[in-house]
């Protein structure tokens, strides 16, 4: 069917400015359980959504220059892998599992957590990291990736965050 | 599928006003449809539009902004500036190519 529209057919691109916020909060240091957050943060960006990252507790070895580069991938404990559990815990099974996930999201074309991290931050994220975790752990800014912005409390955060949407990971 | 014209250019588009055929996209077109979202086609937009086309016309598909950044050179922040908010959609709009699918 061919209809001829007098006003031209454009996409809308939303208003110029989105009031939409996201906010997600990284609680895991497990590979997988890294790249939902990556994945979401990048999505929302690239849509125009304000996005802030809030790393705690385990999240934090996402943003901790000794770990960021390394985080693994364990069949132990995820069933979702459907293999029997006693072969995850057989020595070097957790090696293999993060080089197969590795391999798997790189033959994607998706960044490692520290490259991610930089494409969220250029797209304009915000990062931020934990009080409570970085004095628990005895880490400091400079201890954290370098777009980290600060280091902030639970509440500050909750207030940096004011009418965002919320995704805890 | 509906047609609209945009600047005296007779275009084939989906519901939402992206073009349903690569061919009928030209340079001036390219800039009627830039206009439309309200930007002004400078060399650095054409770089990125350039390669859009180039890479839809060896891939097949639209490429993501991790695509251009990586592939085409053109950093992401450079990408953001050059296209506001939405810089995937809002390039593959004006290379007149459907949106990209990938999820980076």
């Amino acid at each position: 069917m061919t209809a001829t529209e007098t006003q031209p057919v454009v996409p809308s691109f939303g208003t110029t400015q989105t009031d939409r916020t996201l906010a997600i909060i990284c609680s895991k240091g497990n590979l997988d359980m890294a790249y939902p957050a990556l994945i979401l943060a990048n999505a929302a960006l690239g849509e125009g959504v304000e996005t802030h990252v809030f790393f705690t507790f385990w999240g934090f070895d996402m943003i901790n220059k000794k770990t960021m580069g390394d985080l693994k991938f364990t069949m132990l404990g995820n069933t979702a892998t459907h293999m029997p559990q006693g072969l995850g815990g057989l020595p070097g099974m957790t090696a293999m599992a993060t080089h197969q996930l590795k391999k798997s999201i790189a033959d994607l074309g998706v960044p490692e957590v520290p490259e991610f991290l930089q494409q969220i931050v250029d797209s304009g994220g915000h990062l931020w990291a934990c009080r409570m975790s970085a004095d628990m752990n005895h880490l400091t800014m400079d201890d954290l990736y370098d777009e980290v912005e600060d280091i902030i409390s639970a509440s500050d955060f909750i207030e940096k965050t004011e009418g965002a949407q919320l995704l805890f990971i | 599928m509906p047609t609209t014209t945009i600047d005296g250019h007779e275009i084939h588009v989906n519901e939402e006003g992206f073009l349903t055929d690569p061919t009928e996209w030209s340079e001036p077109l390219a800039k009627s449809l830039a206009a439309q979202i309200g930007i002004e086609l400078t060399d650095e937009h054409w770089q990125a539009i350039r390669f859009l086309r180039e890479d839809f016309a060896k891939e097949g598909e639209t490429p993501t902004l991790r695509r251009i950044s990586v592939v085409g050179g053109i950093p992401t922040k450079t990408l953001f500036q050059l296209f506001p908010q939405k810089p995937a959609k809002k390039l593959a709009y004006v290379a007149g190519l459907p949106k990209p699918h990938g999820c980076v």
